[in-house]
């Protein structure tokens, strides 16, 4: 029988049909719902975690390896960037227990601050990439990378992008093997990368490497389909059905479900027996570099972006000339770009930011949306953690003269993910930096992930809770004080006061994330038509739930869950509960 | 041959939902199914669209502009917005729910005036219903999914109400159950 199933949801039935035992994963869309769904496994069996951040799920991974068992993480594109470190090292340790890493991206940024493409990172920890195109795949890959890993001795890179991790297509559930834990033995040789013992483990991963491209040459993830065309196709993912959609059976296709190492001679024999060969790759030339050092002749970037997703119609369209035609609305479409949520507690604390006219440094999560308008408060956002670290170069670069008007602001996860190294150096080389940990007690961006700050694990079951406060202190900021986000005067004091300190200090907006099942809401708030004076002051706070009304504001009792935050800017009491 | 529908709408009006109780209609009689959805950044409030795709035999998960056979929005204005993936002799299928984008919010931007009329001007066959009404009578505002599933069902043939309820009762929670049984047969009602 077969089930339809997102990508993320396949790739979580073959760690189970795969007999996997660890699972260290952070979450990062597109590649969040892998570890949800393997969470949903019986835990003796395929045990889940969420861990701090990618290195630590990454290297999680391979202690589990070492031991002997089947592991696993998954992490977004960024978050290779975290756990590149361990990688790059277990590329030369290799594996025990097989040990797959899901790495998704997400061309397009749908959810991402960038768009780089990892299979650069496998090219560069030369190890095995595997890359799916549909669900089934998802799950029959995660499978053969397993096997390749334990017979190559090397960690395996599962790509995914947004498309094959988020579409359902139909997939066939199979019985897990039964696999028994490998013998841990010590292996010095092995296991322990001085550089006496990795310079020899160079050399075995450049023969591995050479193994494996043999491999590439006649393994099944590799596959011709011919048409008898004189046009030619090398693609590999989603790029392969965007194609088939576009080019049906009018050109052959070389499908490369292994991206790394690539084949040489059936590249060669493929491309012998076309006129024309194109390679279909979203985002980087990796596959068209290669097929260029081998001296074939392909068409490639010169017709297609590195820039966001391919679909059919941009295919259809180079490679036949055609385009479908469409109607359009008449008139220009407003934008509805994403926003905080109506009774985000996020929102007080950048009203208050915005009124003071402090210098924001950002970081990632749902309150990166502090950016839009109306609130527009942040000034920078690079990667997670870079707002703590940011804002301590931000004020050394000015050489104190932004101390007392600039501020950090960094969700919970965020922080524990790889802001308090940056807080450790703000105490260490003293900045009289300020830092704001909005903690919504949850992982909202990605849809609501429990972490090390709230006290409960992925199971739901109650686990250690990190102390914030204590921590602050912990690492050398003496100033460290709690405020309740939707209560604006206080918010609005906590901040104006640590800001005129001459000392480091952390102010913690704590409130959990209106979208808790656990938070009550309180009833929708109404306007007094008499009393509004229509002067628009509530609408500053950029609730989606107030809207411009043609003598008065109104509420959209739908949206609106009685957080009161507009309700203390309006100075005529026409806000009632 | 392969049909393709899209559900549109502003992220947290339960299209995801609504995605999965028809995929679950599609599959359950043997079809090639594909569905596409957004997660991420974009549900907080944003445009959202999910795509389905179904057949004997379907590759890319995505549609296109000119590529749907059917739109079903859950919101005016999305439906505006995403007129232009329809084929020729597409149907459209709209709540006439308005929510206002942040744009409009703040004054930066008008939200379009009858809408409704310019898309039927533009020669597309439009089915415009109150489903948050119909929502709100089965006893959740947030059923406006279940309700819009209800209006396909009966304009999509192909597909037994049996079907359709099954699928429904699968996907969503035990506790709401009553609620959405409700919601799909108002919804049924509405055309
Ligand atoms: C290295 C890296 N890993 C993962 C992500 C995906 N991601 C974006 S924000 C975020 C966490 C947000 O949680 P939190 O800091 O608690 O803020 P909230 O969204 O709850 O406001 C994650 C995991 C990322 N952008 N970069
Ligand atoms: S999910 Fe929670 S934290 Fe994120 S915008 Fe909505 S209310 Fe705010
Ligand atoms: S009380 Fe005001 S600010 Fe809070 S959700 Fe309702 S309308 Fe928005």
């Amino acid at each position: 029988m077969s089930k339809l199933m997102l990508g993320n949801e396949a790739v979580a039935r073959g760690l189970y049909e795969a007999g996997v035992s660890v699972v260290s994963s952070y979450p990062g869309t597109p590649s969040t719902e892998i570890t949800e769904f393997a969470s949903k496994y019986p835990s003796d069996k395929l045990y889940c975690e969420w861990a701090p951040n990618e290195k630590v799920a990454c290297e999680t991974a391979i202690g589990a390896s070492i031991a002997g068992a089947r592991s696993f993480c998954a992490m977004k594109h960024v978050g290779l960037n975290v756990a590149a470190d361990p990688l790059f090292t277990a590329s030369y340790t290799g594996v025990n227990g097989g040990m797959v890493i899901a790495v998704a991206d997400d061309p397009g940024m749908h959810s991402s601050q960038n768009e780089q493409d990892s299979r650069h990172y496998a090219i560069g920890a030369k190890v095995p990439c595997l890359e799916p195109s549909d669900s089934q795949e998802c799950k029959d890959f995660t499978l053969t990378a397993y096997d390749i890993s334990e017979k190559f001795d090397t960690p395996v890179i599962l790509r995914l992008t947004t498309r094959v991790s988020h579409s359902q297509s139909a997939v066939s559930e199979d019985e897990p093997i039964s696999y028994s834990l490998k013998p841990y033995e010590k292996n010095i040789a092995k296991y322990v990368m001085t550089p006496a013992n990795a310079i020899k483990k160079h050399a075995a991963v450049e023969q591995r490497t050479d193994a494996l491209t043999e491999y590439a040459e006649s393994c099944a993830l590799n596959a011709v389909e011919k048409h008898g065309s004189k046009i030619g196709v090398i693609t590999s993912g989603v790029c392969y059905q965007y194609s088939k959609e576009a080019l049906g059976d009018k050109v052959n296709y070389l499908k490369l479900g292994m991206v790394n190492p690539l084949p040489v001679e059936l590249i060669k024999s493929f491309a012998a027996e076309c006129e024309t060969v194109y390679v279909i790759e979203e985002l980087d030339d990796v596959i068209e570099t290669h097929c260029r050092k081998l001296g074939i002749n392909v068409v490639g970037k010169e017709k297609f972006t590195r820039l966001g997703e391919y679909f059919q119609s941009s295919i259809k369209k180079v490679i036949l000339g055609e385009t479908d035609s469409f109607k359009e609305f008449p008139e220009s479409v407003p934008v509805r770009p994403p926003v905080l949520c109506a009774g985000c507690p996020h929102r007080g604390v950048f009203y208050i930011l915005k009124k003071l006219g402090v210098t924001v440094s950002g970081d990632i999560g749902c309150y990166t949306l502090g950016s839009a308008a109306p609130l527009s408060s942040i000034d920078t956002t690079v990667c997670m953690g870079a707002s703590v670290s940011g804002l301590h170069g931000f004020n050394k670069g000015r050489r104190g003269e932004y101390e007392g008007k600039a501020v950090a602001v960094i969700g919970d996860s965020t922080f524990i993910h790889s802001g308090v190294t940056g807080l450790i150096n703000i105490a260490y080389n003293r900045s009289n930096s300020t830092v704001i940990i909005l903690d919504n007690s949850i992982t909202g961006m990605t849809g609501h992930q429990n972490n090390p700050a709230n006290g409960k694990n992925i199971y739901g079951d109650p686990a250690a809770a990190v102390d914030l406060e204590a921590l602050a202190r912990a690492v050398g900021i003496n100033s460290v004080r709690v405020t309740d986000p939707n209560d604006l005067a206080a918010t609005e004091a906590a901040i104006r006061e640590e800001l005129a300190k001459d000392e480091p200090s952390v102010i913690i907006a704590r409130r959990p994330c209106a979208l808790l099942k656990t938070v009550k809401h309180a009833p929708p708030f109404k306007i007094n038509a008499d009393k509004c004076k229509n002067c628009r002051a509530c609408m500053k706070i950029g609730c989606p739930a107030l809207c411009w009304g043609e003598k008065h504001v109104t509420v959209d009792p739908t949206l609106c869950v009685g957080c009161g935050l507009c309700k203390q800017l309006c100075k005529f009491g026409a806000i009632e509960e | 041959m392969v049909r393709s529908i899209m559900i549109v709408g502003v992220g947290g009006q339960g299209t995801l939902l609504a995605s999965r109780i028809l995929g679950s209609v599609l599959q359950s009689s043997g079809l090639q199914v594909k569905v596409s959805e957004v997660h991420g950044m974009s549900q907080r409030g944003g445009s959202v669209v999910t795509y389905i795709k179904y057949g004997d035999e379907v590759y890319s998960p995505v549609i296109e502009k000119g590529q749907a056979d059917i739109i079903v929005s859950f919101e005016l204005l999305e439906a505006a917005r995403w007129l232009s993936y329809l084929k020729e002799g597409g149907e459209l299928i709209t709540n006439t729910q308005k929510i206002s984008p942040m744009p409009v919010i703040t004054g930066a931007a008008a939200y379009p005036e009858n809408i409704e009329d310019k898309i039927r001007a533009a020669g597309v066959k439009l089915t415009a219903v109150d489903a948050l009404s119909a929502a709100e009578k089965a006893g959740s505002v947030k059923a406006v999914n279940v309700v819009l599933m209800g209006v396909l069902s009966r304009l999509h043939d192909g597909f037994s109400q049996e079907q359709w309820e099954k699928a429904v009762e699968e996907c969503v929670p035990p506790k709401a159950a009553e609620i959405n049984r409700k919601a799909f047969e108002l919804g049924r009602e509405l055309v």
